[in-house]
């Protein structure tokens, strides 16, 4: 069969058709939709948005040097964890190389930033950014990397704006990657039965389902059995 | 140029493919009449993987679902938004107004938030009420019976509540709410504002063989694959289709109605965009279901000796009355709900609560009312995630700012710690607020554009001043903070600028009296009684309430008083 068969086939007929309440099947229904879908190709453009996207990959913005630099600040704003990896090893950078290009506002902020960045090492320590060592790296993040309500330090004021730009995109880049959302713990994007809150999460806020409310639910069990009513609006199936 | 004539000749065409056109296309196919379905957008179906988003990942798009190409990012189900390539409008200086277009089958009906309310009693016989706008020529009893077969036709959930202005139906069971919903039914209930179960048309449970049920992937504005949600294409088109009395096409941008000597119309003349001719399809009725400010342009760009300010238009009225739901929403950041515990809360594409109206305009400072809709929730990154979010740090006296291992702790703390309210709201439709022909511009397709010319009044600015007041009480409510300053009298309290709830009603509005409205209560022109007006446009009122409910229910009512007609030959 081919793939967009049995994608028609267990959308149509294995999860909607068909029986597929509880957990077993529920479970089999889940994994075979997920291979079937992340096996597809594309995500569903249109003929113009496709020669967008060709367009914008054509595209040269950002250069090499540049490109370097902000792999160095994107793994310093989220640098690999015993159980994550880094920005990098999420390929952040190759986001920001596109998001510049598809969004071209961010365009004169990056590369302006860069720049004020090789300025003020160079000013502090008479080197690119990227040369410098890990320890004077971070004594210019240090002063760049929080916000100067005050206006204490008025000279850093575009290195601020900068990296909060950088951070933005790091963390944006970062967290819509398959990496970035299991360390998020993110579960969701699946098919599933949803039956409200957990327990065990209910107790913890004091919260609970109003007792009124209960019985007019969904009953997973029955959402299978077509719908009836009385003839006051009551479901009777 | 030469207009290409087709042979065929069909008993009605339907301009549109979505609510309302979708509607009509089924009733009229099932009652035997053969049909052509004119849609200007390219054909769609939710299951073709091709054009499919459902179940995508942010990473399978290279900007992460951002909104470069759609306005409500890469995922959102509608080719087109406020701006269609090609297809420019105008708007009168220092006026706003945002125009939405969805080009493809099913049109809106495809990302739209599925929120399925019926208007109540009062939302047809406001003017009664309160002295503003005009009464609906028709009753919520005469409605009513539509709106009941409607809910067991395409399946909403919600529960009966006994409420007066917002009327109990057949409902399929609701889901359980969120916890950030439940967070805010304790904000609301401390506030004296009631939270019911949401009303929308997504299946919890079997309503037929052809339409599968939920999986709670939380994406209906994806358009979906198990045609589990409304959309017109799964739900109208294709099921009429089965009739075998339906003629489909696509990519066909309607320019006018044609007419005869007697004024009456003769079919429908449309540009084909593959081949980019003009082609005529001659018919015994005309059904506009183009979307409200579609249908105007096409009726007042169809001029005639007989017609001379355009078809339908001797009063005037065509254009006029132009209304859109207000719309002003607040967020706020809630500290009990940081390091939460994970797990898939997707639930439907939508809310799973919300707050009917509740107030008595008798002590308040502006006429009609709102309702109250809520997001938030652990829901799927994508572009905008994380901007931000260190800053959030400031409501609960952390460090703002910073990188590293705190930044990436800050990410899983405050995810899913932010809440929005939002409020959508009547505004009173006005004679001055419209939208006209320009005659100065031309689409790509040579069909004059429409100009717009609409104003708020202090009735609308001082319901968003009271939305924003609520919203405040309501998060302050949850223990939480707004987040950014509410926006004050400068701002219009935040009131959003008319067309960016996609909610525009009442441009050939229905009436009694043929001088003052463009449609009789069947939503048949007072001018030519073989066109109907089956979208938004025959709306008298906007209320409360998200429309499209309220469009099908309408559109089920005309096609059968059309489909009527037919057999009798009146028409």
């Amino acid at each position: 069969m081919k793939r967009r068969d049995t994608l028609k086939t267990l959308l149509i007929g294995g999860i909607a058709g068909a029986t597929i309440p509880l957990q077993g099947c529920k479970t089999d229904a889940v994994e075979k939709v997920e291979e079937v879908i992340s096996a597809g190709s594309g995500y569903g453009r249109t003929p113009s948005e496709k020669i967008h996207d060709e367009k914008v990959n054509e595209e040269v913005y950002l250069n090499e040097g540049e490109l370097s630099t902000i792999a160095v600040l994107c793994d310093i704003i989220l640098p690999a964890t015993p159980t994550a990896g880094s920005a990098t090893d999420a390929e952040v950078p190759a986001f920001i190389d596109f998001i510049v290009k598809d969004l071209p506002y961010h365009q004169l902020p990056i590369r302006g930033g860069l720049m004020w960045l090789n300025g003020e090492s160079t000013k502090r320590y008479n080197k690119a950014f990227i040369d410098c060592s890990s320890e004077e790296q971070i004594s210019i993040i240090d002063d760049i990397a929080y916000p100067d309500p005050d206006n204490k330090k008025p000279e850093m004021a575009p290195g601020i704006s900068f990296f909060d730009r950088m951070r933005n995109l790091t963390m944006t880049g970062y967290y819509t990657t398959k990496m970035g959302i299991d360390d998020l713990g993110y579960v969701g994007n699946r098919p599933n039965l949803w039956d409200g809150v957990p327990q065990e999460v209910l107790d913890k806020h004091g919260l609970s389902y109003p007792e009124e409310w209960m019985p007019k639910f969904v009953n997973h069990e029955t959402r299978d059995v077509q719908a009836e009513w009385d003839e006051k609006g009551n479901l009777i199936s | 140029m030469q207009i290409i004539e087709s042979k065929k000749e069909y008993d009605a065409i339907v301009v549109g493919s979505g609510a309302g056109g979708g509607m009509a296309a089924f009733i009229m196919a099932n009652s035997g009449m053969r049909i052509a379905v004119v849609e200007a957008g390219p054909f769609f179906d939710p299951k073709d993987p091709e054009t499919m988003t459902q179940m995508k990942w942010p990473w399978e798009s290279p900007r992460r679902g951002a909104s470069t190409n759609r306005a409500f990012g890469d995922f959102d189900m509608s080719y087109g938004d406020w701006e269609v390539d090609g297809e420019p409008y105008t708007k009168e200086e220092g006026t706003k107004f945002l125009w939405w277009r969805s080009r493809m089958l099913g049109g809106r009906t495809n990302h739209w938030g599925r929120i399925s309310l019926r208007f109540g009693p009062k939302d047809f016989k406001h003017k009664d009420i309160d002295g503003l706008g005009e009464n609906w020529p028709i009753s919520y009893e005469e409605i009513k019976p539509y709106y009941d077969r409607l809910d067991k036709m395409i399946g909403v959930f919600g529960t009966n509540e006994g409420l007066k202005n917002d009327p109990d139906g057949f409902f399929l069971p609701p889901p359980k709410p969120r916890l950030h919903e439940l967070y805010y039914m304790k904000g609301a209930k401390k506030a004296g504002i009631p939270v019911i179960p949401a009303r929308l048309s997504i299946l919890t449970k079997r309503i037929n063989k052809d339409r599968g049920v939920c999986f709670y992937c939380g994406q209906c504005n994806r358009s979906c694959s198990a045609y589990a949600d409304f959309s017109s294409g799964s739900c109208f088109i294709f099921p009429a289709q089965k009739s075998g009395q339906v003629d489909l096409y696509t990519d066909c941008m309607v320019k006018n109605v044609t007419t005869n000597d007697e004024g009456l119309a003769t079919g429908v003349s449309y540009i084909n965009k593959k081949d980019m001719k003009e082609y005529q399809l001659k018919s015994r009725a005309v059904v506009l279901g183009a979307s409200a400010c579609s249908s105007a342009r096409i009726l007042m760009n169809s001029k005639s000796s007989q017609h001379p300010n355009g078809l339908g238009n001797s009063s005037d009225h065509v254009g006029r009355y132009l209304h859109d739901s207000t719309g002003a929403g607040l967020s706020g950041f809630v500290p009990d709900l940081m390091d939460r515990k994970v797990y898939n809360e997707d639930g439907v594409g939508g809310l799973h609560v919300y707050s009917p109206w509740w107030g008595d305009n008798k002590k308040l400072d502006f006429p009609r009312g709102y309702h109250i809709e809520m997001w938030g929730g652990l829901g799927m990154p994508a572009y905008g995630f994380g901007f931000g979010t260190q800053g959030l740090n400031k409501y609960i006296g952390g460090m703002v700012g910073g990188y590293g291992d705190k930044l990436r702790k800050d990410a899983k703390r405050f995810f899913g710690s932010v809440i929005g309210i939002a409020g959508r709201g009547e505004s009173v439709a006005r004679y001055e607020n419209r939208c006209t022909i320009d005659p100065t511009m031309v689409d790509k397709f040579g069909i004059p554009v429409l100009k717009f010319d609409y104003n708020w009044s202090d009735y609308e600015r001082l319901q968003a001043k009271h939305m924003v007041d609520t919203f405040e009480e309501i998060i302050t409510n949850m223990g939480g903070s707004v987040i950014g300053d509410k926006p004050g009298k400068d701002k219009d309290y935040g009131l959003l600028a008319p067309g960016q709830i996609i909610h525009e009603v009442g441009t050939t509005r229905m009436g009694n009296d043929p001088k003052t409205s463009v449609t009789n209560k069947w939503q048949q022109l007072h001018d030519a009684k073989n066109v109907y007006v089956v979208d938004a446009g025959p709306f008298t009122s906007q209320a409360d309430k998200n429309c499209t409910w309220t469009i099908m229910a309408l559109s089920m009512r005309a096609s059968e008083h059309l489909v009527e007609q037919f057999k009798k030959k009146e028409i």
